[in-house]
């Protein structure tokens, strides 16, 4: 069952704005790992800023109030912009791609539960085909139950990755610095210039 | 623009960012920054004994200067020597900027010759760390790691450069701006939130303030004196917290915690709205967190918004500096007349006295602490290590002004004084410092006594020797049926230890020698120890045990008493 953007009940779908640097991944895993935040799936690419990867995180809300993983994520300096996408009216996307097995006799029958999925053929062998899907959870899951019975030999999925609808959106731009503090000042934050301790 | 080595760089940052003072060890792939190092004489390198002491030098100045603290490590084992250092920092949030050499780059992730993963090590006990790849990129990340250290919720910088680096030549450029986009800390606290705050504040009945490290990084001590005192409202600091609010005003009623002042325990539990300033709701401070006070409406103040409910559900949360959050909350609180909740506290107080030193013919350290603070009338800096003499140098010393009290609270690393309280004296060359140790935290990094030597620095080491690991023979008695396993400690003679490095000593045995031998290091220009051989079986009072609620704190039971 998924809400209706797709996310699972009890987790949580969250956009990491990060700077593209080495390490920036084992950061947030390191973070994940040491809060005890459990991951359910993480996918990372570029942005369409040179300089910054966007990494969609997947977790599970039971493992940690979401607030905690964000603002812990909001902690590491190569954190520039964290989103909570849960209850926002969102489009989440996976792709999967499947190795099933598969003679003569039911290779049909697979090519209709495809088709249904609206998954391509985009291998085919004696024995086996191999199917692409793109959705979110509940379909790519669907898929899989549908093929199991025949028997799966390999799976593959990317991890969802996630975009508001609209005019939203959940990106940095880098002539806008603005962006940011709003970000800050929708969680009850202000962002102002850094104040000196006492040791300036 | 200027050509210069990656060595040459360093350095000129370090001394642009204002560094006189670097603890330090060499060794093979730092070599190329010892070399340039008399190139900077305005630069001083301490040398240590040990890199875990170099660490603790670096927070220990931090901690009493307010500067940040540097320390430096060669490659491998050196880098890892700093572990212990750099949590110590982190867990306490103080600014260090920690720098070790690594590998040349060609063997990086080769496992050459004295090579450990050191930023992968620091990650997760870093506020930030740097493998610098490039000379040219030193100057930045010099720049950035200074100003991460010290700006919002400060903490420990790691900078890694490998050989090569500091060997390699760039073109020298000062970066006038930085330019950081994931590191905004907050400052100015949210208006709405502020104004919340001031309204259940001013309709509190029994409303307390429990005030943290972040009023000493702060530097916010004046503002809460003037909030306490404008709306007549109890203070009670954490450990670290204490001297962030002058423990001689009256409305100063100690620290609370696992062994804070029992009136102090009792009041947080009374309150019927707490006030959590610069601190961060920890266990040791709040006891069992479910059963810390339901029925308190919580504000919490603090710079780090994930701080906020961590630990505790807050109503009220006011993210920002307290240098700015204090004044504005100030202005809109009503000056209240609040005599009947103090008077409150003032009878458990009087009740339950915490710190009152009984008539005892035994050597006891709670006795020492306190004619240490009658003789220097609490003028003086101390150090300690982790352990009942830590808690007594909390609870039975009075700190009036903020740094006075140099510990090691999150953490609780033993073997902090020493090399702490030697980082201390070199940041506050004027000051009365005083390392109160543990005869066993003691053994842990005594070896840097030769520092001591070396810098010919005044530092008082006072050791409250029992013969114990103290606090685990304490919880051993009392929760673990008196089972006494691998507690009694043996040492070595600490006097003719101090001699053999050329540091002065007093052995104390009866408490007529306590005075005297407190005066006689006061009045000694250089380092000088005082071996305190005090009661074995001390125990440290009151006390909530692990895993209780601060309302069952526990006092000193009547067969002690007696004692």
């Amino acid at each position: 069952m998924t809400t209706s953007n797709g996310t699972k009940p009890g987790h949580h779908t969250v956009v990491a704005i990060v700077e593209d640097k080495p390490g920036v991944l084992q950061r947030v895993a390191g973070l994940f790992r040491r809060r005890g935040f459990n991951i359910e799936s993480l996918a990372v690419g570029p942005t369409e800023f040179e300089g910054l990867s966007r990494m969609t995180i997947i977790v599970d809300g039971a493992s940690a109030p979401v607030e905690q993983v964000e603002k812990q994520l909001y902690k590491l300096i190569d954190v520039v912009k964290v989103s909570d996408l849960t209850h926002d009216d969102a489009i989440k996307r996976e792709l999967a791609l499947l190795k099933v097995r598969c003679n003569n006799v039911n290779r049909h029958e697979l090519l209709d539960i495809a088709n249904v999925f609206r998954a391509d053929v985009i291998d085919m062998a004696t024995n086996s085909l191999m199917l692409q899907v793109v959705g979110d959870d509940d379909k790519i899951d669907g898929l899989i139950k549908m093929c199991e019975p025949y028997g799966i030999r390999e799976l593959s999925r990317t991890g969802t990755i996630a975009m508001t609808r609209g005019q939203k959106t959940t990106t940095v731009h880098e002539s806008e610095p603005e962006a940011i503090a709003r970000v800050h000042q929708s969680q009850g934050r202000r962002v102002e210039a850094d104040l000196p301790f006492s040791s300036d | 623009m200027v050509r210069m080595t990656g060595s040459q760089i360093l350095l000129e940052c370090l001394q642009r960012e204002g560094v006189s003072t670097i603890f330090g060890y060499p060794g093979g792939v730092v070599l190329p920054l010892y070399d340039t190092l008399p190139q900077f004489p305005a630069i001083q390198h301490v040398l240590v004994r040990h890199e875990q002491g170099a660490a603790h030098m670096a927070d220990g100045y931090a901690r009493a200067s307010g500067e940040v603290g540097v320390c430096l490590a060669t490659s491998g084992p050196g880098a890892t020597n700093l572990v212990t250092g750099i949590a110590t920092s982190f867990l306490d949030s103080t600014p260090m900027v920690a720098i070790t050499g690594n590998v040349a780059r060609t063997l990086l992730g080769k496992d050459g010759f004295q090579e450990a993963d050191i930023t992968g090590i620091t990650q997760p006990i870093t506020k930030h760390n740097y493998l610098v790849m490039r000379a040219e990129n030193i100057a930045m990340t010099i720049r950035e790691a200074f100003h991460i250290a010290r700006t919002g919720r400060p903490g420990p910088v790691h900078v890694d450069i490998p050989k090569d680096v500091f060997q390699e030549e760039a073109e020298f450029e000062w970066p006038e701006e930085i330019n950081l986009r994931g590191y905004r800390p907050t400052t100015k606290g949210h208006a709405g939130m502020i104004r919340r705050a001031a309204d259940a504040i001013n309709g509190a009945e029994r409303p307390i303030i429990i005030s943290g490290h972040g009023i000493v990084w702060g530097d916010a001590s004046d503002e809460l004196v003037a909030l306490a005192e404008k709306a007549q409202i109890p203070v009670i600091t954490t450990f670290l917290g204490i001297g962030g609010f002058p423990e001689t005003n009256p409305l100063s009623y100690g620290f609370l915690g696992m062994h804070g002042m029992y009136h102090a325990n009792m009041a947080a539990d009374e309150a019927d709205v707490v006030i959590g300033i610069g601190m961060r709701f920890d266990d040791r401070a709040m006891g069992r967190f479910n059963d810390f006070n339901p029925d308190a409406t919580i504000v919490h103040i603090d710079i780090d918004p994930a701080e906020i409910g961590k630990n505790l559900p807050t109503a009220i949360p006011v993210v920002g500096h307290v240098k700015l959050v204090l004044p504005e909350l100030i202005e809109r609180l009503e000056r209240r007349d609040r005599s009947k909740w103090l008077a409150w506290i003032d009878k458990v107080e009087e009740e339950h006295p915490s710190l009152e030193i009984r008539e005892t013919r035994r050597l006891i350290p709670q006795e020492i602490v306190r004619t240490l603070y009658d003789e220097t009338q609490g003028t003086a800096t101390l150090v300690t290590g982790v352990g009942q003499h830590q808690m007594w140098a909390g609870q039975h010393y009075f700190y009036d002004s903020p740094r006075k009290l140099v510990s090691s609270g999150g953490l609780g690393t033993m073997g902090f004084e020493l090399p702490a309280a030697i980082g201390a004296q070199m940041g506050m060359p004027e000051s009365e410092i005083w390392a109160i140790c543990g005869d066993a935290g003691f053994q842990m990094t005594m070896q840097e006594l030769a520092v001591c030597v070396d810098e010919r620095l005044p530092v008082k080491i006072a050791i409250m020797n029992n013969g114990y690991l103290g606090m685990v023979r304490q919880w051993q008695e009392l929760f673990y049926d008196e089972n006494f396993v691998s507690v009694a400690v043996t040492q070595p003679d600490f006097c003719k230890l101090a001699e053999a490095y050329g540091v002065r000593s007093l052995r104390v045995e009866t408490k007529a020698e306590v005075l005297p031998a407190i005066q006689e290091a006061r009045n000694y220009d250089g380092p000088i120890l005082i071996d305190f051989h005090v009661d074995q079986d001390e125990n440290v009072w009151p006390m909530v045990p692990a895993g209780a609620a601060l309302s069952e704190t526990i006092e000193i039971p009547e067969k002690e008493l007696a004692r």
